[in-house]
C-alpha cells in the first residue's frame, strides 16, 4: 500500500514538474504546479505529517496557486516566446544539476542503514499528536522565529507598497 | 523564562523595530510633498540608541533568551555595533538622496538592520533563517528603489531570483542538519555530531549552508549576481548591502563553522573554505581588472574582499575569528566610505559612471577626491589604513595555522588589486579632457552637512583602524573568546539531540 501510494504519487509529482517546465502556455504550467503540490501533499500525509499535508494543500494549492492564476489572467499572458538559452546554462547547468542529484542520492543511499524507514501514517505506536507537538514547539522553543515572522511580513508589505507606487 | 531576560537580550532589536514602525506610521500621516528628512533623523536617532544599548549589553555578560535561541555575547555585540554604524553612516549619506518615498526607504533600512542583528545573535538556525530572509527581502526591494532606471529593475529581479534560490540551499542545509543531528540549534548540532549515525549527511548539510551563505557574502563561485546588482542599485544602498548583510552572514558562518561543526570536522570544512577563499580572491581581482564602470569594479573588489575574509576561516579558532571580525569592520568602514563618495560624486542620477567620468574629480572637488583616494588606498591595503591591518591579521592567522599557500595566493592577489584601484586613483587625479568635462560637470558640487558627517565618520574609522587598531583588536579578541567559551560550555546532551525529537516539552 505504502509502496503503491508512493509510486503513483511520486510519479505524478515528477510528471507534473516536467510538464510544468515543458508547457509553453503559463496557465498549463500553473495547473501542473497544482498537480505537483497535491501529489507532494499525499506523500507528506503517507509519511505521517498530516499537518504538513493540510498546510501544503491550503497554502500552495489554495492561496498561492489562486494568486498565480489571477496574475496570469490579469496580465493576459499568452504563449511563452522561445528564446535560445545561453550556452553557459546548458553546458554548466545540466551537468551541475546532475552532479548535485547524484551527490544527494549517494549520500542518502550510503546512509540508508542509519536513516530509519517509516510506515503509512508515520509511527502510530507513539500516541503523540503531531499537531499538539508542533503547536507546543511553536509557542515555546520556536516562539521567537514565530513572532519575528511578523517583521518579515511587514517588510513584504512595505516592499509591495514600494513596487506598486507610481513614479512622480 | 523570566520576562526581563528576553527583554534585555533583544532590547536593541526592539528599539529598532519600534522606530521602523513609527516611521511607517508618521509617513502615512505626513502630507505628500513635505520633507521626509525628520523621518531620516528619527531613523538615525533610533539606530544610535540601538548602538548604545548594544554597548550597554557588553557589561551584562552572556545573555540567553527565548529557550536558548538567542545568545547575546561579545561576538554578537561586536557585529551589532558594526551593523549599527554602517546603517547610521548610510542614512546620513542618503538624507538628501531620495526626493520621494524616502519614508519607505528609511523603514526598510531599519527593518533590514533588525534582520541582520537577529542573525548575529541567534544560535538557533531557524531564527537565523528568518533574520536572513528579513534582511534579504529588504535589500531586494532597496536594490530596485530608483524605479525610473532600467538597470534598477534588472538589479532587483536578478537579486531576488538568485537570492531566493540561495536561501533555499540554506534552508535545505538546516533540514539536513536536523536530520543528521536531531537539532536545529548550533549547540545541539555540535553535541549531536559526535553521536550522529549519519556523518556524511551532516557534512552535506554544512556544505548546503555554505552555498547559501556563500551567495549572501558573494563568494566565488556564487558571485555572478554581484556586478549587475551593484551596478543597478542606488549607490548608498550598495554601500549598505555590500557591508552590513555580508558582515551578518559572516557572523552566522563563523558561528556555524566554529561552534556548530567544531574542531572535530574543521579539517574537512576548512578545505571547502580554503577553496572558496582562493577562488573568490582570484576571480574577484581578475574580474575587476577589465571593468570600466566604477560600481562594477567595486562589486568585483567586494568579491575579492569576501575572499580575503574567508582566508580567516582556514585559521585556528581564536586568532581566525578575531581576524575575521577585524576584517569585517575595516572592510565595512572603507567600503561604506567609498560608496558614500560615489553617491556624492554622482548624485541621484549617477552622472559619474565610468573611470573616464571620474577624471579630474580631485580638481573639481578636492576634498571628495582626497577622501576617495584615501579609501582606495585602504582597499589596496597600504599601511596606516584599516585595510592594511585587516589583511595583516587575516594572513598572519592563516600562516600560523599552516596555510602558507593560501596566504601567498592572497598576497599575489593584493598585488593584482593595486592595478585597478590605482587606475581609478590616477584618473581622479588627472586633468579632465576638456570636451568631455563640460557635459559631466556637476552644477551643485556641494556635499550636504549630514552626508559630510557620514563620509567623515567612515574615513575617520578607516584611519583609526589603521593607526591605532589596538582597541578594536582587543574587542575582536574578546568577541572571539566569548564565542569559544560559550561553544565549549555546551552540555553533552542537549534536550533535542535524539533523532525522534517530537517529545512534548513540559512548559
Amino acid at each position: 500500500m505504502q509502496l503503491a501510494l508512493f509510486i503513483v504519487f511520486g510519479a505524478l509529482a515528477l510528471g507534473g514538474a516536467l510538464n510544468l517546465l515543458l508547457q509553453r502556455h503559463p496557465i498549463y504550467s500553473a495547473l501542473s504546479l497544482v498537480v505537483v503540490m497535491m501529489s507532494l501533499a499525499v506523500l507528506y500525509w503517507s509519511l505521517g505529517a498530516e499537518f504538513l499535508a493540510a498546510a501544503q494543500v491550503i497554502v500552495y494549492s489554495g492561496a498561492i496557486m489562486v494568486l498565480f492564476v489571477f496574475v496570469i489572467m490579469l496580465l493576459n499572458a499568452g504563449k511563452e516566446e522561445q528564446t535560445q538559452g545561453s550556452r553557459a546554462a546548458y553546458s554548466v547547468g545540466f551537468p551541475g544539476a546532475a552532479a548535485i542529484f547524484c551527490l544527494l542520492s549517494f549520500v542518502f543511499l550510503s546512509e540508508r542503514g542509519s536513516l530509519q524507514s517509516t510506515n503509512i501514517g508515520g509511527d502510530l505506536s507513539s500516541a503523540v499528536d503531531n499537531i499538539a507537538v508542533l503547536s507546543a514547539m511553536l509557542f515555546t522553543r520556536q516562539l521567537l522565529p514565530f513572532e519575528v515572522t511578523s517583521v518579515l511580513i511587514l517588510v513584504a508589505i512595505l516592499g509591495a507598497v514600494v513596487l506598486a507606487r507610481r513614479e512622480q | 523564562m523570566p520576562l526581563s531576560a528576553s527583554l534585555t537580550a533583544l532590547l536593541p532589536e526592539y528599539v529598532l523595530t519600534l522606530t521602523g514602525v513609527l516611521i511607517m506610521l508618521i509617513e502615512a500621516v505626513l502630507k505628500p510633498g513635505t520633507s521626509r528628512k525628520p523621518l531620516g533623523w528619527l531613523a538615525i536617532a533610533g539606530t544610535t540608541v540601538t548602538g548604545i544599548l548594544s554597548f550597554y549589553q557588553l557589561h551584562l555578560g552572556v545573555l540567553t533568551a527565548f529557550s536558548g535561541s538567542i545568545q547575546v555575547d561579545a561576538f554578537s555585540i561586536f557585529f551589532h555595533l558594526l551593523i549599527g554604524s554602517v546603517v547610521v553612516a548610510t542614512l546620513l549619506g542618503s538624507l538628501d538622496y531620495f526626493e520621494s518615498n524616502a519614508g519607505e526607504y528609511y523603514a526598510l533600512v531599519l527593518f533590514g538592520a533588525v534582520g541582520m542583528m537577529l542573525m548575529t545573535c541567534s544560535v538557533e538556525l531557524l531564527m537565523v533563517f528568518v533574520g536572513l530572509e528579513i534582511s534579504s527581502i529588504s535589500t531586494y526591494i532597496l536594490a530596485g528603489f530608483r524605479k525610473g532606471e532600467g538597470t534598477a529593475v534588472e538589479s532587483s529581479i536578478k537579486y531576488f531570483l538568485l537570492g531566493s534560490f540561495a536561501t533555499a540551499f540554506f534552508l535545505y542545509g538546516i533540514a539536513l542538519a536536523y536530520g543528521a543531528t536531531g537539532s536545529t540549534s548550533i549547540a545541539g548540532i555540535s553535541a549531536g555530531l559526535g553521536s550522529s549515525a549519519t556523518p556524511r549527511m551532516a557534512f552535506l548539510a554544512l556544505a548546503m549552508m555554505l552555498i547559501g551563505l556563500g551567495f549572501k557574502v558573494s563568494a566565488a563561485p556564487f558571485h555572478l549576481w554581484t556586478p549587475d546588482v551593484y551596478q543597478g542599485a542606488p549607490a548608498p544602498v550598495v554601500g549598505l548591502m555590500s557591508t552590513a548583510p555580508k558582515a551578518a552572514a559572516f557572523a552566522v558562518l563563523l558561528r556555524v563553522t566554529f561552534c556548530g561543526f567544531p574542531p572535530l570536522m574543521q579539517h574537512r570544512w576548512s578545505m571547502l573554505l580554503w577553496g572558496l577563499a582562493a577562488l573568490s580572491m582570484t576571480i574577484g581581482n581578475l574580474g575587476a581588472l577589465k571593468q570600466t564602470n566604477v560600481k562594477r569594479m567595486l562589486a568585483y573588489s567586494s568579491i575579492a574582499h569576501a575572499g580575503y575574509l574567508l582566508v580567516a576561516f582556514s585559521a585556528l579558532a581564536p586568532a581566525g575569528i578575531a581576524a575575521a571580525c577585524f576584517y569585517a569592520l575595516s572592510y565595512a568602514a572603507m567600503n561604506v566610505g567609498a560608496f558614500a563618495v560615489v553617491t556624492q560624486a554622482g548624485g541621484y542620477k549617477e552622472t559619474l559612471r565610468s573611470f573616464e567620468d571620474y577624471r579630474g574629480l580631485a580638481i573639481r572637488r578636492p576634498v571628495l577626491g582626497f577622501l576617495l583616494a584615501f579609501l582606495l588606498l585602504s582597499l589596496v591595503g597600504i599601511p596606516f589604513t584599516g585595510g592594511f591591518f585587516g589583511k595583516f591579521y587575516v594572513f598572519s592567522a592563516a600562516i600560523q595555522a599552516g596555510h602558507v599557500w593560501l596566504a601567498i595566493i592572497g598576497l599575489i592577489n593584493s598585488g593584482v588589486a593595486c592595478y585597478y584601484y590605482l587606475r581609478l586613483l590616477s584618473s581622479v587625479y588627472t586633468k579632465p579632457v576638456e570636451s568631455a568635462s563640460v557635459a559631466t560637470f556637476d552644477p551643485t558640487p556641494v556635499v550636504s552637512v549630514p552626508a559630510g558627517i557620514g563620509l567623515a565618520l567612515a574615513a575617520a574609522a578607516t584611519l583609526m583602524l589603521g593607526i591605532m587598531p589596538g582597541h578594536v583588536l582587543h574587542l575582536a579578541n574578546y568577541a572571539s573568546s566569548s564565542l569559544r567559551i560559550t561553544s565549549a560550555q555546551v552540555p553533552p546532551s542537549a534536550p533535542f539531540t535524539s533523532v525522534t525529537p517530537l517529545t512534548n516539552q513540559p512548559k
